[in-house]
């Protein structure tokens, strides 16, 4: 593996690439006995992503546990090693008609990265995010325990869901080795609704007020994509419906396609550019544009609109402008979470923002990593 | 004498006089209580309404039951939000009818939705007859409030998506009440949908009934709900409220489909028309609200109906991945024939989820074989690659089947969480795992101050 790989910076002072399970195992322990702080890369494709580690003896590479273990298709359910890619897991269960309801934007993402990063897309709205879809984990601890949780059925309630706590961990609490999700059926039609609009929160209640239910509705600063997967003749009528109402109340609704429009789900930043999520109650998104508009009026944005996740990029974004939006964003119960950023700046500045409940977060990493080996510094509060 | 009301929860077999119990009504109560208990290192168990099925709520006599039902109130109802936040008291159904008028309702429902707190289906993530399309508890909840073991106030997510940290309240959730007691949830709430259909298909055997159902899944359709009954919870519910289900069914299909009109009515010529491939002989479509709820009757009446035709019974709750159904209900059968007891099938068929009714006469000696048999089940679902509860959690009753599910080890991890929750073992003690473990240094775990730590670079919290 190529030594250029950094965790948001950090460059490490030795990679390791375990094939298996066994071999992970063996990684981590060697590790525990040389008191190496461990790092974890899938596809790297977030890695940037969170604060810089204070410290990196090893990275671990998940890209050899690549494998689809067991895609029992008649349950609906997949079990993946943790480095295998989303595209693979996709491109496997799509010839069942299956898919795994994830679609986060970046490329080259694995199940595991995806899980670790708490990674999500427009089809949020629709089916959760990968709390909501993973039904079992195995994971390998800081001393190389191996541990399993939850199981490979969808209904269970056997045991603490130590999946949840895994998910959006960044790291900080083991290295992920497998993963079992939940699949659903793929639709077999789509049918595409765009309107331009500077108000999308009014838009999505003309949506829901027609009845329909969309997998997505996506707002890019212009123009709201509203989705809608299902049988054929179900797509249609919805897009149908939906093209009405919008049209009705004097919306510029453009041709109802079956594909979404290029830079869909797309983030509105550019590399080496500012990328911040804004997190906020449903219901306000309006103001949050607002707030948007008046603090950083040149900002790009994108909306999901219906989940409380507004994405915010911007050539430049000065750190006293960070604390304005957070500061405006509380009042809407959100949060500011930078996302991207000139390594530099991430070390100056706190990524994540105040987090509810820290205290307890810092006794459950005390619990899993006693000796703070691993990805330190990474998480909230300098977990 | 009052404090017999709480010995037991909907699990009778387990009983126990709590030592004192505490009616709180605010949060402030719940951490005055609390914050004694930890001084003194008493136990302490939370208790909902006392429906739960596996002695989770089981009281202890040298401990306090803490009985959370007169928090009963909805705090806010931000519909615009998408949210509700209410008191761990608050009765299920009653989230629904408070929203009903906005068009929306509370998806997790239970069958006992009229009686169960959200405080009690928040500690035992419970489920549903919808939970196949919509989900559990545990993707309903946002935010916590609870008071820690300790005594301390926390609030863990709210009204937004994505709080940032761990998901602690993913993981509260599930807990059975031994990590926190719940004192305010934030909760979703869920648009109602502009169409529901509901049918009830009747076929000869659970066989013919169990390949609908892998039919309908196989065809993408994904209802809202399927449940399944077989002859003899069928006779049960006919006996205890008289749903009038076609004649002579070898099992029952209840399926239900919600959505856009469009959808729902291209799904349910679907379903039909799949039902009759299995050779469903009979087959009715609800026209109305009425003929929805007496269809559902049977259904969600059916734990209580088996009442009517046994003495006794144990409700039993495995999964299985759904492809394996007709395979194990005839290992079921053939166990609970050998043992000559009779065992009556209710169950979640969309995902796998059963409900086995071990019926049996405790006067006539029967319990120790009803009892074997309900055990026989667990194992069945175990070696199927399933789990030992769906919903009902394990609590006190199913301890013992932890460690066939979970290797120590394992269960040393699950440990780690209960040790940062609660460390001196005083909340909810004696439940879900199968020997107490005391919390402290891991074996063969380094201490000592680290490296990073000593440079400076990085500090201990
Ligand atoms: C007829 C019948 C039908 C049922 N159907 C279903 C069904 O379809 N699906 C299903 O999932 N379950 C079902 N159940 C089981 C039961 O109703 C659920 O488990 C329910 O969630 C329990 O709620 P409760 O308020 O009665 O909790 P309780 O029984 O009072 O407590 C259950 C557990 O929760 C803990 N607890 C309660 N409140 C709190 C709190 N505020 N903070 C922390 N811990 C707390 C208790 O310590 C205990 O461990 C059924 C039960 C009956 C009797």
């Amino acid at each position: 593996m190529s030594s250029d790989r950094t965790v948001a910076g950090v460059s490490p002072a030795r990679t390791a690439r375990p094939l298996n399970l066994a071999d992970l195992t063996n990684v981590m322990r060697a590790a525990a006995a040389a008191g190496e702080v461990v790092g974890v890369i899938g596809g790297g494709s977030k890695i940037n992503q969170g604060a810089a580690p204070t410290g990196l003896d090893v990275l671990i590479s998940t890209a050899s546990m690549n494998r689809i273990l067991e895609h029992a298709a008649g349950d609906l359910v997949i079990t993946v090693q943790a480095g295998a890619p989303l595209a693979d897991v996709q491109r496997h269960v799509a010839s069942a008609g299956q898919w795994l309801a994830l679609d986060p934007p970046e490329v080259g993402a694995t199940a595991g990265g995806i899980v670790a990063a708490a990674a999500s897309g427009p089809r949020r709205l629709r089916y959760g995010t990968p709390r909501d879809l993973l039904i079992g984990l195995t994971v390998v601890l800081v001393d190389g325990t191996v541990a399993k949780s939850g199981g490979k059925v969808v209904k269970n309630v056997a045991g603490y869901d130590l999946g949840k706590l895994f998910t959006g961990s960044f790291g900080t609490l083991g290295v992920i080795a497998e993963c079992t999700f939940r699949l659903h059926p793929l639709a077999p039609a789509r049918r595409v609704v765009t309107v331009a609009t500077d108000e999308p929160a009014v838009a999505a209640q003309r949506v829901y007020a027609s009845g329909a239910v969309p997998t997505a509705m996506e707002w890019d600063g212009a123009t709201m994509t509203a989705v809608f997967e299902s049988i054929e003749s179900a797509a249609t009528q919805q897009a149908a419906d939906v093209v009405a109402v919008l049209a009705s109340t004097g919306g510029e609704v453009g041709e109802v396609t079956d594909t979404v429009p290029a830079g869909f789900g797309a983030r509105p930043w550019r590399p080496s550019g500012y990328g911040l999520k804004l997190t906020h109650r449903i219901g306000a998104l309006t103001e949050v544009l607002a707030v948007v508009r008046d603090t950083l009026p040149e900002a790009e944005l994108r909306a999901h609109v219906g989940s409380g996740v507004t994405w915010l990029g911007a050539a430049y974004v000065e750190t006293e402008v960070i604390e304005v939006l957070r500061t405006a964003l509380a009042a809407y119960d959100g949060g500011v979470v930078v996302v991207e950023a000139p390594v530099e700046l991430k070390k100056q500045i706190d990524v994540w923002g105040p987090a509810r409940g820290i205290d307890v977060m810092r006794r459950i990493k005390d619990q899993f990593d006693p000796e703070h080996r691993m990805s330190p510094g990474r998480f909230v509060g300098g977990i | 004498m009052a404090l017999r009301t709480y010995e037991c929860d909907g699990l009778a077999s387990y009983r126990c006089t709590p030592g004192v119990v505490v009616l709180a009504k605010t949060t402030d109560d719940v951490a005055y209580v609390v914050s004694r208990c930890a001084e003194r290192g008493i136990p302490f168990v939370a208790r909902g309404s006392g429906t739960g099925l596996s002695g989770g709520a089981l009281p202890r006599e040298d401990g306090v039951l803490i009985v959370l039902s007169r928090m009963n109130r909805i705090v806010d109802l931000a519909v615009p939000d998408e949210r509700a936040v209410v008191g761990p008291g608050v009765i299920n159904a009653h989230l629904t009818t408070a929203v009903a008028s906005d068009g929306y309702y509370y998806a997790p429902d239970p069958s006992s939705q009229q009686i169960c707190s959200i405080g009690g289906n928040i500690a035992e993530n419970s489920g549903g007859a919808h939970c196949l399309k919509y989900g559990f508890t545990a993707h309903h909840v946002t935010g916590l409030q609870v008071v820690m073991p300790g005594g301390s106030v926390e609030r863990f997510g709210g009204l937004a998506p994505d709080p940032v940290g761990y998901d602690v309240v993913g993981a509260l959730v599930g807990s059975e009440g031994t990590l926190a007691v719940v004192t305010e949830a934030t909760v979703r709430l869920s648009r109602s949908p502009q169409a529901v259909q509901t049918l009830l298909a009747a076929f000869d055997s659970i066989e013919a009934a169990g390949a609908a159902v892998s039919a309908i899944i196989a065809a993408g359709v994904l209802p809202a709900a399927i449940e399944m009954m077989d002859a003899l919870a069928i006779e049960a519910a006919e006996a205890a409220v008289a749903p009038d289900y076609p004649a002579g069914a070898g099992a029952v299909l209840i399926v239900e489909l919600d959505g856009p009109t469009c959808e729902v009515e291209a799904n349910l010529a679907d379903v039909e028309r799949l039902c009759r491939q299995a050779r469903a002989y009979e087959i009715r479509v609800a026209s109305n609200d009425a003929e929805r709820a007496v269809i559902w009757k049977g259904r969600k009446s059916a734990f209580a109906a088996v009442g009517r035709i046994s003495p006794d019974y144990i409700v039993q709750d495995g999964v299985i991945p759904r492809t394996a159904l007709a395979q194990v209900l005839a290992a079921v059968e053939e166990v609970a024939t050998a043992a000559g007891v009779r065992v009556a099938n209710v169950f979640h068929a969309g995902d796998g989820n059963l409900h086995p009714l071990v019926l049996f006469d405790e006067s006539k000696g029967e319990t120790e074989r009803a009892e074997t048999v309900s055990n026989r089940i667990i194992d069945l679902c175990l070696e199927h690659g399933g789990s030992i509860t769906g919903e009902h959690g394990v609590g006190h009753d199913k301890k013992l089947h932890m460690g066939k599910m979970f290797n120590e080890i394992d269960l040393d991890v699950m440990q780690l969480v209960r040790c940062a929750f609660d460390p001196d073992g005083i909340c909810n003690p004696g439940k879900i795992f199968p020997t107490p473990r005391l919390c402290g240094e891991r074996p063969g775990r380094r201490s000592g101050v680290h490296p990073l730590q000593e440079a400076g670079v990085a500090d201990v919290f």
